[in-house]
Order: structure tokens, then C-alpha cells, then sequence
């Protein structure tokens, strides 16, 4: 099929019409605002819902509502917006509803900056709202898997009945890339009965609920979710990895980052140094025994974590995973500012003369 | 092709549909005008974008003598609709060479709106870029509304087409000459002159059979990675 030119944004917007997303509901902020821009266009022209809500907690919880319902729905935000939304995510992921979630993130903490950013890695995969629930987080490094990843999410999202994010850094959200619209392999996903659609002469009553007052019941109920997650952990890992067959040096990073590093691996291995990338596509489920094993490979002496984090923040999964088999030292910034293939190379450079 | 042949009038306003590399070709005919010895101004419109704008490239201007007028100078990533007073030095001041870079779509041409009285009192130029990979302006029809739309917002009338179709890294001799196809479409229907293709320097004795002149650009709106 022909390439064509997208705009990260509007790519993301238009996969979800293409994945048969039937409401969206948000709210504008930068540097994601062209997702609901778009679709304010093209939902109406396919007999779809757009609205955009008064608030971030109004547009979540429509999604919750419409996702009771049976409907595909969505929303989308960026980092502060995000943030707003945990209090609907928790009660979705409680209620087990499917629904999809994008966050183009920005610089944080607090407003930050509209620049790209990666600081919501925990607010993602450690559930910025309350309780014992996780949601399924898928994280494109480039716009063609963005548009693949956000119309999987609709199946992933159904095929569990739980929320599934999709994050990317808002440089992916703003910039321009070829991409390929190709099918997505459809899941088969398992009819919606328990949706409140009316009882239409059933014996019992569907009901979307996320409080249980019997201790033992909610009990109950959390052993469930853990079951369910538990499975998607064991079938829903995702990870990509390049140039780690050999490597001396393992470069861990995702999305944006992870690009970057591609581009500093190659200036390593002119300059003859052995350095790979570990890539993980699922923030969480994490690809923890994948990269638990490659650190554990002789030929690795280090590891260099790279995020848009002051601190990082993935790195606590790095270190989870590779369990003190080898150093792991950080390079990262916040605030907007991206790290450059010549930081990258000179922090690769230094871990691996320091683990030598 | 010599950026003056396309600049031949005092200012140049370029717009287009968003992301048909608007900024690209304005930060090159800016470059190339400062080394044809032109004193030249560009003012950085985008109202619409918060990344990838001709702001980002201020230290090349400032290297070139490129004087760069932008809506929030003291805080460039702020996503700000703000208009500088100081795009009237472009307007007033005969002795510079203008290059107004517009945010994409007639929602980004609307900021010209304001300005509409004095540009009609100068000699300036409106330019429309196209590129033929952006799924909603790759039709002629379509790309005509976004056209007329621009138009209508600013008052003002679209003198020259330029073709712009890229495909980011993996642009082709093939996708430049699609782009001159629909360039020439647009052209026939509207009456409106294609003035270039603009291609990067490496494709063009491969585009010596397109009947309009080419001008040749290198890529300073790169990506982190590149």
C-alpha cells in the first residue's frame, strides 16, 4: 500500500475510527489536541460520537459510561489532563470495562512544559489511581506503530475487559512520518453480555459496579482482577531488541529515546564498540524475564537506561528485571529537553569503561 | 533555481495545509536569499504547531544575518497565540526582504487577517504549498478548498503553488513528480502559476523533464534522531 505523510496525532485519531471506535470523549490540551481536533471532523461523518467534555473527569467518565454500554470508547490527553483522568481509570479498571487511553506526554511535574516528556511512566504502569488494579500500557516508538498499537488496543481492551493506554511522548504526537495503513490481525473476542444495553427478556440484571461492601465479596473480586492480570502478564509481554546478540553494552529506552539510541548505535559500532537496545513495547506487563536473561548473557558487562525523567523511571523495571547481574547506570533529562545521540554515545562509553 | 526568482516580490507569504513542510521551504528561501546578499526578516506566524517551528532554527538565522520576528520571543515553546508588533518592521521597512512563515490550514492563515491593510499597500507574494502525501490535500478539489480557505480568511490572494511533496526520509524523484501532477491540477483550475518544485539538491538531475524550475533545499527541520 501507498505510504502517506501523518501527523502523529491525527495518525492516532484516525486509527481509532479505523479500529471501530464508536465514541470519543476529551478534552484539548497541547501537545495532543489534534487527536480530538480530528475527530471532531471525521467521528460525525461516520455516524460516530465525538464529544468534547467540559472537563478531563467528565471525559473519562463518559468513556465509563459509554463502555458500560458496550461501546468502543475513547479518550485522549496529555500529561497533566492524564493525571485528572485517574479517578475514572481506577473505577473503570474496577468496573472491568474495556476502553482506550492515549496520553501524548509531556514535561512534568504539575503543568511543566508542552514539550515532550516521559515522566508518567509511573502514573501509567503503577496506576495513578487508587487500589490493586493495572492497565495494559503499549509504548510506539515511532507513528506507524503508534496507528498499529492504538487500533490493538481496542481488542486488547476488549479481549481483557480492562483499560489499555497507549503512550507516546509528544514529539510522536507532533511530527510528521510515512506511514502504511495495514491490517491489523482481528482477535476474536468474545461477545459483550454483560453490557447494559437493556434486559431484553433475560433472567438477570447487567450491572457496571465498582463497589463491594462485603469485605470477603471485594476480596473476591481482587483475586479475580489478579488472575486476570496475572494472564495477560504471561500473553500480552511485548518487546523488540537490536544489535543485543553480542552486545557489551545494552541500552535500555523506549519510544522516542529508544529512536535516538538507534541512531547512537550505530556511531558505537563504527567506533567498534559492541552496544545493543532493549526496547520494551509494553510498559507494563514489562518484559521482565526478557531482559532478566539478556543480562544474565555473558557478553553484557552494562546497562544504560535512557528516558525523558530526571531521574528515571523505567529504570526501577530495569533494575527488577536484570536483579543486580550487572551495572546500570541513567542519562536522561525533563523538562522538554531530549537526550542527543552524542550524550547517549559518551554515557554508553563511560558505563562500559567503569564496568570493565 | 535562485531563491530571488521565486522571491520577486518584497515579501513572501507562505501557507498551506499543516505539515506539508511549509517551514522547511521557508527557513531554505530565507538561507538563500541572506547569501544573495538580501536583508532578510522572516517572521515565524505558527499559531497552530507547538514543535517543529522556524523559531527552533534561530541560531542558524542569527549565523546567516537572518533577522527572526516570532510570537513569544522570551518564551519560544509557549503555546501561545500571541502576535509580535515587531512583524510591522517587515511591512514598513522597504529595504527588507520578508519571509512570513503562516501556520498550516486557514485556522493558521487567520493570524494574517490583522495585518491584511498593510500588506495590501506592499509588494508581497502569496504562496501556497503543496505536498501530495498529506492524505487531505493529495486531491485537487481538496486541495483547492483548503486553498480558497486560506484565501477567504486573509483577504488576500494566492499568487504561486510550490511543490513541497516529501516523504520525509524516503522522498523519491517519483513522489516529487507526483507532486508536480497535482501542482499542475491545481494549477489549471485555479489559474494560479506553479512557481517551483522543491526538492532536496541530490534529486534534481533526475528532475530535469518537470516544465517548471526547481528549487533545490537542504533539510534543517530535523528530528532528534537525525
Amino acid at each position: 500500500m501507498e505510504k502517506e505523510l501523518w501527523k502523529g496525532n491525527e495518525a492516532i485519531a484516525e486509527a481509532a475510527i479505523r479500529a471501530g471506535c464508536d465514541c470519543f470523549f476529551g478534552y484539548p490540551i497541547t501537545p495532543q489536541s489534534e487527536v480530538p481536533e480530528y475527530l471532531s471532523l471525521h467521528m460525525p461523518q461516520h455516524g460516530k460520537v465525538f464529544v468534547q467534555a467540559e472537563s478531563e473527569l467528565a471525559a473519562i467518565n463518559m468513556v465509563y459510561g459509554a463502555a458500560g454500554s458496550g461501546m468502543r470508547a475513547m479518550t485522549s490527553s496529555s500529561s497533566p489532563g492524564i493525571s485528572l483522568k485517574q479517578e475514572g481509570i481506577t473505577y473503570i479498571a474496577a468496573a472491568e470495562l474495556p476502553c482506550v487511553i492515549v496520553n501524548c506526554m509531556r514535561g512534568g511535574p504539575g503543568l511543566g512544559t508542552i514539550q515532550p516528556g516521559q515522566g508518567d511512566y509511573f502514573q501509567a504502569t503503577r496506576g495513578g489511581g487508587n487500589g490493586d488494579y493495572r492497565t495494559v500500557v503499549l509504548a510506539p516508538s515511532n507513528i506507524q506503530e503508534a496507528v498499529d498499537f492504538v487500533q490493538e488496543a481496542f481488542d486488547i481492551a476488549d479481549c481483557y475487559r480492562n483499560p489499555t493506554m497507549v503512550v507516546c511522548d509528544g514529539l510522536i504526537g507532533q511530527m510528521m512520518e510515512p506511514i502504511e495503513w495495514r491490517e491489523i490481525p482481528k482477535r476474536d473476542l468474545p461477545p459483550k453480555d454483560w453490557a447494559t444495553t437493556g434486559k431484553h427478556g433475560r433472567d438477570h440484571t447487567n450491572i457496571i459496579n465498582s463497589l463491594y461492601m462485603d469485605p470477603e465479596e471485594c476480596d473476591d473480586h481482587n483475586a479475580d482482577l489478579e488472575a486476570k492480570y496475572k494472564l495477560i502478564a504471561e500473553k500480552e509481554v511485548r518487546w523488540d531488541t537490536k544489535d543485543c546478540e553480542d552486545a557489551e553494552l545494552v541500552i535500555t529506552a523506549y519510544g522516542t529515546p529508544a529512536r535516538i539510541a538507534l541512531s547512537a548505535l550505530e556511531a558505537l559500532r563504527a567506533e567498534g564498540i559492541k552496544a545493543g537496545l532493549f526496547r520494551p513495547i509494553t510498559l507494563w506487563p514489562y518484559p521482565e524475564k526478557a531482559l532478566h536473561d539478556l543480562a544474565g548473557q555473558d557478553h553484557v558487562k552494562a546497562i544504560l537506561d535512557v528516558e525523558m525523567s530526571a531521574g528515571g523511571q523505567m529504570i526501577d523495571d530495569v533494575r527488577l528485571a536484570v536483579e543486580g547481574q550487572k551495572p546500570i547506570s541513567y542519562l536522561g533529562h525533563a523538562g522538554g529537553v531530549m537526550p542527543t545521540i552524542e550524550e547517549i554515545v559518551e554515557s554508553a562509553k563511560k558505563a562500559l569503561k567503569e564496568a570493565k | 533555481m535562485r531563491a530571488d526568482a521565486i522571491c520577486t516580490h518584497r515579501v513572501s507569504i507562505i501557507t498551506g495545509h499543516y505539515g506539508t513542510g511549509k517551514t522547511e521551504f521557508a527557513v531554505n528561501l530565507a538561507l538563500q536569499l541572506a547569501a544573495l546578499d538580501h536583508q532578510v526578516m522572516v517572521a515565524d506566524l505558527d499559531i497552530v504547531n507547538p514543535y517543529f517551528r522556524s523559531r527552533e532554527r534561530k541560531a542558524l538565522f542569527q549565523e546567516a544575518g537572518i533577522r527572526l520576528i516570532s510570537s513569544s520571543q522570551a518564551c519560544s515553546d509557549a503555546d501561545v497565540p500571541a502576535l509580535p508588533a515587531e512583524l510591522l518592521t517587515i511591512l514598513e521597512n522597504r529595504d527588507i526582504t520578508g519571509v512570513l512563515d503562516i501556520g498550516g490550514d486557514p485556522v493558521g492563515a487567520r493570524v494574517l487577517a490583522r495585518f491584511k491593510d498593510k500588506i495590501i499597500t506592499e509588494d508581497y507574494q502569496l504562496i501556497y504549498v503543496l505536498n501530495a502525501n498529506r492524505p487531505e490535500v493529495r486531491a485537487p478539489e481538496a486541495a483547492i478548498t483548503y486553498l480558497r480557505g486560506i484565501e477567504a480568511i486573509t483577504e488576500l490572494t494566492c499568487t504561486g503553488i510550490v511543490n513541497n511533496t516529501h516523504l520525509c526520509g524516503e522522498t523519491t524523484p517519483a513522489e516529487i513528480r507526483k507532486g508536480a501532477r497535482l501542482a499542475e491540477a491545481v494549477s489549471r483550475e485555479t489559474g494560479i502559476p506553479v512557481l517551483c518544485h522543491a526538492a532536496e539538491e541530490r534529486f534534481i538531475p533526475e528532475l530535469s523533464d518537470l516544465s517548471e524550475p526547481v528549487f533545490p533545499i537542504t533539510i534543517q527541520m530535523k528530528k532528534p534522531w537525525e
